[in-house]
């Protein structure tokens, strides 16, 4: 088989697994409500309710909390997508749907690949939405600032999807799924900037800041709402290194991913 | 006659875990083949090592150790080359019960690189075959279980394999729609010229297949037709009951040269012209017979024959 066939049986075989994404999420409505909502309040509650209370020092007057937050919640909204998309690897696994998958003549690459970026997409579809909210509290974006987002959110997207899919792989049930997400996932998310900046924190808490890898999609997603004007907090690294180190990181995700499907449990 | 399937010296142990110390072994040294367009029948009870057979046909588990070719081709080196030619229905579903009918069978097709218009034509033809052309846009969890098992099928067929592995197909259905399943089978069988390997726990279902392999904790312990099978035990069945069954096995042993089996109290024998032999048994042991049963045999009798103990022991 030459080069080319190959590439489109993957191709087929990647469009048809993230297609199957796609329609499965349309078909569950309170899915969408639930995945859209829920970070919506969270942002407006947790923003407005402390905006009065906590200010970072170096941020301008005319900066608020609920602004800060705002890049944060954009990460927690695809993080929440991201779960809930690589959860559904469990209930196809017990379903008995991923079985004929594996047993199908197709690269492992394209089984990680399909489903990576069916969670991709949903998850950078909801961010971009969120994104429309910005002008409404006072960040104006350029055409230049909201390309160099949705490159940025992309990228994060996939790289959750691909960290999900890894952990989803090897489980076999979603109550083992919800404690990885409490202990490993949200604070993976509150260590990364997006709800307080790592100048102000501990130590410690400062070191992890600046090991974990979604401190520099936060910031990038950060630093592209934020070209021209003010930069509201003082970033750790230029925006081409963020963005680098967050396409590494995705890069790792689909790589370890696709091991885990060939190495990972079959049953 | 050609040879579809061989298996040699096939082992598979899984490692310890831990519950369990030592590693399970699940297959234990076995060889067979299986010829070109029969339905060959895996029977064994649960945990005889059949799934775990099955899995490994399958391409979902990688054997500790053996051979296993498939069409000429060798199951741990061109993998990919065998799940092109083999069809996979398993015992748990695998539709996608979110999605219709025609919405599995496309992105079926499209693992197995089939698309446009050959796609579509081929997906017509299976739902003719299988009967559900007029629920083809029905969403499959609003289908009733035997037609949902009738998807699965066209779901296997879709890439017109030569070779169709089927783990507990009957599970689940009501007898018409196992009725119905079977006919299907058959028809693959006689018209498309597909070898089908199928797995069991059900004696019935197993008489209807061409031949069988008994599994028994990991080793095949009979194989052939099931007619084979059961004239190879000899003749008929003898079940005796009796208040003390051991004594009498034992005078029945001085007295015939051999000692018969005793199965959950019940003394069996198997015999050539059971009819003649009977009156000879009670005018020989008076008195200590209940009652005494002339069947002709089983393959639950070529099972207790081959393990010494039933096919369901403590009513598993």
């Amino acid at each position: 088989m030459n080069y080319s066939t190959q590439l489109l049986r993957f191709s087929l075989a990647v469009l048809t697994l993230c297609r199957r994404e796609l329609v499965r999420f349309y078909r569950q409505r309170s899915r969408i409500i639930g995945v859209i909502a829920s970070p919506l309040v969270f942002w407006f509650l947790i923003g407005s309710g402390l905006g009065g209370s906590f200010r970072h020092p170096s941020a301008p007057p005319d900066v608020n909390y609920l602004e800060y937050f705002f890049p944060g919640t954009i990460v927690l909204i695809m993080l929440f997508t991201s779960i809930f998309s690589t959860i559904s690897i469990i209930e196809d696994r017990r379903e008995g749907f991923l079985q004929s998958v594996i047993v199908a003549p197709i690269p492992r690459s394209s089984i990680a690949l399909g489903k990576i970026s069916g969670g991709t997409l949903l998850a950078l579809i909801q961010a971009l939405i969120l994104l429309g909210l910005a002008p409404f509290i006072g960040i104006s974006l350029s055409i230049t600032s909201v390309l160099l987002a949705t490159v940025s959110l992309f990228l994060i997207a996939f790289g959750l999807t691909g960290l999900g899919f890894c952990i989803a792989w090897q489980m076999d049930s979603t109550q083992g799924f919800h404690a990885i997400m409490n202990l490993f996932l949200i604070p993976l998310w509150l260590l990364s900037g997006a709800l307080f900046p790592a100048s102000g924190a501990a130590g410690w808490i400062a070191t992890i800041m600046k090991l974990n890898p979604l401190t520099y999609s936060v910031a990038a997603v950060r630093q592209s709402l934020y070209l021209h004007g003010h930069i509201v907090v003082q970033e750790l690294l230029p925006l081409p290194v963020s963005l680098m180190i967050t396409t590494t990181f995705a890069l790792l995700m689909f790589l370890v991913s696709t091991a885990v499907v060939k190495h990972g449990k079959t049953l | 006659m050609r040879e579809v399937v061989i298996i040699d010296k096939l082992t598979h142990s899984y490692p310890p875990s831990r519950r369990q110390y030592k590693p399970r072994i699940a297959l234990n040294n076995i060889t067979f083949t299986i010829q070109h367009s029969e339905v060959f029948c895996l029977l064994g009870p649960n945990g005889s090592g059949k799934s775990t057979l099955f899995r490994i046909l399958s391409t979902l588990l990688r054997p500790t150790s053996g051979i296993i070719k498939i069409f000429d081709l060798d199951l741990i080196h061109q993998t990919d080359n065998i799940r092109h030619i083999i069809g996979v229905v398993f015992q748990n579903p695998s539709v996608d019960k979110k999605l219709t009918v025609r919405e599995n069978l496309v992105h079926q097709g499209h693992l197995y690189n089939l698309s446009g218009n050959l796609l579509n034509d081929r997906i017509l033809e299976m739902l003719t075959k299988v009967k559900l052309l007029d629920r083809a846009d029905d969403v499959v969890e609003k289908l009733s279980g035997g037609l949902q098992r009738r998807v699965e099928l066209a779901k296997a067929m879709l890439n017109k394999p030569r070779l169709l592995i089927l783990d507990e197909p009957s599970t689940g259905l009501d007898p018409g729609a196992r009725r119905d399943f079977d006919n299907h089978l058959q028809e693959l069988r006689t018209v498309d010229s597909v070898t089908v390997l199928l797995t069991s726990h059900i004696l019935e279902e197993a008489e209807r297949c061409d031949r069988i392999a008994i599994l028994d904790q990991g080793n095949v312990v009979a194989l052939g037709s099931p007619q084979k099978l059961k004239e190879e035990l000899g003749g008929d069945i003898i079940s005796i009951t009796s208040k003390d069954p051991e004594t009498l096995s034992l005078s029945m042993k001085k007295y015939f040269h051999s000692a018969p089996h005793i199965i959950d109290g019940i003394i069996r024998i198997e015999r050539q012209n059971g009819h003649e032999f009977i009156p000879e048994l009670v005018q020989a042991f008076p008195g200590q017979i209940d009652t005494v049963t002339l069947s002709k045999p089983t393959l639950e009798d070529v099972f207790i024959q081959k393990t010494g103990h039933r096919f369901w022991e403590n009513g598993k």
